[in-house]
């Protein structure tokens, strides 16, 4: 059982791969992974069709849920940790958040920069005549 | 505080210097770690689709809004069969680790089935969309939609297939480790369409159409 899954150096560790060796730890590990994963895909669907809740925070949840979704697949399914024989799939984890979010948030707000400096769509083509 | 701390750094510090120079890693973690690298990679060109959608999800050039087109019931089947498949290929990468090729092939199957379903009810929600005259040419809207979705789609059928190859290079092979290292990549893959899906379906499906 140790040859199989410590077979390689005991320093590092390959992403997706896992500190566990025994089965009934890492299968409670995916049971929980998946429990959290369905609580939070449902409350953000009752959030997007409910009034119960104030409507402008509704996106804001959604959102939250989501990236708080992505860290529990992070986690429990591709077993990224912040243990030491983690840390460089942890770097490389770091710096492609890194350019998601510029990608992102540096669309967004050029975009709507430039929405907002434009003239009105119907005086634009006014001054094209 | 800064005793303890010191010390132990002090500590960790000599422990590499004297013992912690083993040479190149093993070829599993450099294969895994490349593959990581290609998802996160991955995962950037996702992030300029999803940019794309996010500035573009009101261009609807006087067609439809997503609110009228998107039905959340399927949505949620959808999101069901991709996180349920996730779970079952964790069970393939265990049944992988201990060498059962019953419990792998079982539970690779079932990550197949759930992923073709994924596909079937994507494919069909894209034909009605197209069948009621909201094709990627109605808006800049829809081409952002079937663009982004449709990449996704894409990934899902591929995975598809490298499941199915997996499965049968298992059968043939057996579970030598070139293949444990192709196994352990796939599952890498997908996991992280998961965590795609988790973006498309509260991006664009939720936010679309609660606006």
């Amino acid at each position: 059982m140790t040859d199989v899954h410590h077979s390689h150096d005991p320093i590092d560790l390959a992403p997706g791969e896992e500190d566990e060796g025994r089965i009934g730890p890492r299968l409670i590990g995916y049971v929980v992974g998946l429990g959290l994963a369905i609580l939070l895909t449902a409350t953000s669907f009752f959030v997007a069709g409910t009034d119960l809740v104030w409507q402008p925070s509704i996106p804001v949840a959604i959102i939250v849920l989501a990236i708080a979704q992505m860290g529990v697949h992070l986690v429990f399914f591709l077993h990224i940790t912040t243990g030491a024989d983690n840390t460089n799939n942890v770097l490389a984890l770091a710096f492609g958040i890194l350019i998601v979010v510029l990608v992102i948030g540096g669309s967004l707000w050029i975009m709507s920069n430039l929405n907002h400096n434009m003239m009105p769509m119907d005086q634009l083509m006014k001054m094209q005549r | 505080m800064s005793v303890t701390t010191m010390t132990q750094d002090l500590h960790q510090v000599r422990g590499l210097e004297v013992t912690d120079h083993p040479g190149p890693a093993p070829k599993r973690i450099v294969t895994a770690y490349g593959f990581w690298i290609f998802i996160l990679s991955d995962m950037v060109m996702f992030s300029c689709f999803f940019a794309a959608f996010a500035v573009l999800s009101g261009e609807t050039a006087g067609g439809p809004h997503g609110s009228e087109l998107f039905n959340l019931k399927n949505v949620a089947i959808e999101t069901g069969c991709l996180l349920l498949s996730s779970f079952t290929c964790g069970m393939a990468s265990i049944a992988a680790d201990v060498r059962n090729r019953l419990w792998f092939h079982v539970s690779m199957a079932v990550t197949c089935v759930l992923g073709l379903a994924f596909l079937f009810i994507e494919f069909r929600e894209f034909a009605d969309l197209v069948a009621r005259g909201a094709g990627p040419s109605r808006s800049a809207f829809l081409s952002s939609f079937f663009t982004l979705v449709g990449c996704h789609g894409l990934h899902v059928s591929a995975g598809v297939l490298w499941l199915l190859t997996m499965m049968a290079q298992v059968f043939a092979k057996g579970f030598r480790a070139d293949i444990l290292r192709r196994i352990l990549c796939f599952a890498l893959f997908w996991h992280a369409l998961d965590i795609i899906w988790v973006a498309v379906f509260s991006v664009v499906y939720l936010l679309g159409s609660a606006a």
